[in-house]
């Protein structure tokens, strides 16, 4: 290995500097006010959990988990995504009586990448988890809080593309018959290879009017109208009903005020392969990845032995930070230069204007090289110089 | 603001076809667009802004969302394997991805070795031949590598077959029919949904004309 220098990171770890932790500061602080209006309660939970629960339970790739071992030698990950580590706590501690529960989170989520940089390893996500509680009204009170929780933060141009996992399962398994050739077409949607997924329809052995109910599947993307097309793709069972669930949900939107904020988009397929029902995403212009994403998860709390149902969401700061840009610095910031016979005296000017909610910066002139080139940096600057009554030097 | 589309094109061999795929599409691209040096050319009449690039690299811009589309061949996906749409074949700058080597010998028991573009592609199609080998990366003339006993085999794009032919060597297995893709960046799919189902629809409409062009000339 080759000697590392003093200032390198490993691959993925960011620092985060004051302009970017304000900004980070200001969108957790908005959101997580417009969280706790609508009663949800934040929890923490701890960076390292069992590889052999949490790690196996969360849906992020294995190569994508950082693992190390305990003295023990038991197989410890960093947290790779926060719905894992919150349903293990709902199953085991706050779930009572099966009632509905509302937590909430932000914290740092770890992710390592195998490529190349450009993404960071370590990322703060924010979102909710709205469990035992599998009515539709649950998946529209998630999506209806996203949606508020990012006017919160300021962003006003983001879109929400929604769909159904449990629509794609079920058409695919009316056309094709087993789970493993659905699962093999699903995977070129997991890829979003459409041109393989359209080749791989046409190699199948199907009826033609099979092979097209396939391939117009693709094209259920966009507002209303597109579940009346896919009901008319899927025969009657689960999947009606499914069509029946995004129809309700329109409605749900509608009664929020919000449904221009949000498009169907029934080949959305997300890699966290716990989600059952609905599942979305959201995007924001200028950014290349999408800001958050969320959906239901009624089979992950069974895992840590409790048959609850559950829905979230997660956005990561670090990508909304990048929708809504960085803030400039807007809290005014005075410094008061000050020589030592007048300490005292700017010890007490400092704490005065501390308490009135001032930032003040107190600093020694003899501790400073370049005086001119320090003042700068700041609003105003007061000078306590020489001796007291004697005036200031202003 | 959402009307304007940045595209990846890949420079070389695939550029001239797609830009001709475009026009026949029916969108106006300044007839100096192939010989300009820029690396990036805005076609304000089509709300367009094209950013010339490697051909490798075009799935890399699309992944990161600083061009919304991009034309890149699949011998590229497959390669890079970014995390994008693959929205549409574009049945252009047709070729093959294959093995090839000098004729009449065969590959060494002990530690196979490949010279290649494409390592990600070449390891897994090996492996699942069952067979372990080592490869070796080139970024170019990849031919050479067996001719001065470098490698055992190389796996590289072949079109005519007329390179491997003029150095005397041969194919011996195809791995995977090449063609170029229209790809999109998954949150441009999505908020820029409209013009870039405006352009998937337009060139499918001259691609679909393609053998009916074929015929007729």
């Amino acid at each position: 290995m080759s000697r590392l220098f003093m200032f390198e990171k490993p691959l993925g770890m960011r620092d985060t500097l004051p302009d970017l932790y304000e900004t980070k500061k200001r969108l957790r602080t908005a959101i997580e006010e417009e969280m706790q209006r609508w009663g949800y309660q934040f929890i923490e939970t701890p960076a390292l959990e069992y590889y052999e629960t949490v790690g196996a339970a969360s849906a992020i790739l294995d190569r994508q988990l950082f693992k190390l071992l305990d003295q023990q030698g038991h197989t410890l990950v960093l947290r790779p995504d926060m719905t894992a580590p919150i349903a293990r706590v709902a199953a085991s501690k706050l779930l009572v009586d099966e009632l509905p529960l509302r937590l909430a989170y932000s914290a740092n989520v770890y992710r390592a990448q195998q490529r190349e940089g450009g993404r960071p390893a370590e990322f703060e996500q924010i979102g909710i988890e709205c469990i035992s509680d599998e009515t539709i009204s649950a998946d529209g009170e998630v999506i209806a809080l996203m949606i508020s929780s990012l006017y919160a933060a300021g962003l006003d141009h983001f879109q929400i593309s929604i769909g159904h996992i449990g629509f794609v399962q079920e058409l695919f398994l009316q056309i094709l018959g087993t789970e493993e050739r659905a699962d093999a077409l699903k995977k070129f949607l997991y890829e979003k290879n459409y041109v393989g997924y359209r080749e791989h329809v046409k190699s199948l052995s199907l009826s033609s009017i099979d092979k097209q109910r396939l391939l117009d599947f693709l094209d259920l993307r966009g507002g209303e109208e597109v579940l009346e097309k896919a009901a008319s793709l899927i025969e009657n069972g689960q999947g009606k009903e499914d069509i029946a669930q995004l129809r309700q949900l329109w409605q749900i939107m509608n009664d929020y005020g919000e449904q221009a904020k949000i498009k169907f988009d029934l080949t959305l397929i997300s890699h966290m392969c716990y989600y059952t029902g609905i599942l979305f995403e959201v995007y924001a212009n200028q950014v290349g990845f999408p800001i958050g994403n969320g959906g239901r998860y009624d089979l992950l709390l069974k895992k840590f032995g409790k048959n609850s149902g559950a829905t979230g969401f997660a956005l990561r700061l670090d990508r909304l930070a990048e929708a809504t840009g960085i803030f400039e610095k807007e809290v005014p910031v005075t410094c008061i230069l000050f020589s030592e016979e007048r300490r005292k005296e700017a010890i007490g000017l400092a704490k005065e204007k501390r308490a009135n909610g001032e930032r003040i910066v107190l600093q020694d002139i003899n501790g400073v090289k370049n005086i001119d080139l320090f003042s700068e940096q700041f609003d105003d600057v007061i000078l306590l110089i020489g001796k007291a009554g004697k005036g200031s030097g202003e | 603001m959402n009307d304007f589309l940045t595209i990846a094109m890949p420079k070389g061999r695939i550029f001239d076809e797609a830009a001709e795929l475009l026009r026949r599409a029916g969108y106006k691209l300044p007839p100096e667009f192939a010989d300009s040096r820029k690396l990036i050319i805005d076609v304000p009449q089509e709300n367009f802004r094209f950013i010339l690039a490697k051909p490798m690299d075009v799935p890399t811009y699309v992944e990161h969302g600083v061009a919304d589309i991009g034309i890149a061949g699949k011998d590229v996906m497959l390669e890079e394997e970014r995390d994008v749409y693959e929205l549409l074949d574009l049945k252009i700058s047709k070729c093959r991805l294959s093995v090839a080597g000098l004729p009449n010998t065969k590959m060494s028991d002990v530690a196979p070795k490949i010279a290649t573009k494409y390592p990600k592609v070449t390891a897994a199609y090996f492996r699942e031949q069952g067979e372990q080998v080592e490869i070796i990366k080139l970024n170019g003339s990849i031919e050479l590598a067996p001719i001065i006993g470098l490698s055992d085999r190389i796996v590289d794009i072949v079109s005519t077959g007329r390179t491997l032919q003029e150095n005397g060597l041969v194919e011996y297995e195809k791995i995977v029919d090449i063609t170029s893709r229209l790809i999109a960046n998954p949150v441009s799919y999505r908020m820029k949904d409209i013009r870039i189902s405006d352009i998937v629809s337009r060139l499918n409409k001259v691609i679909d004309k393609e053998p009916v062009f074929d015929t007729q000339g």
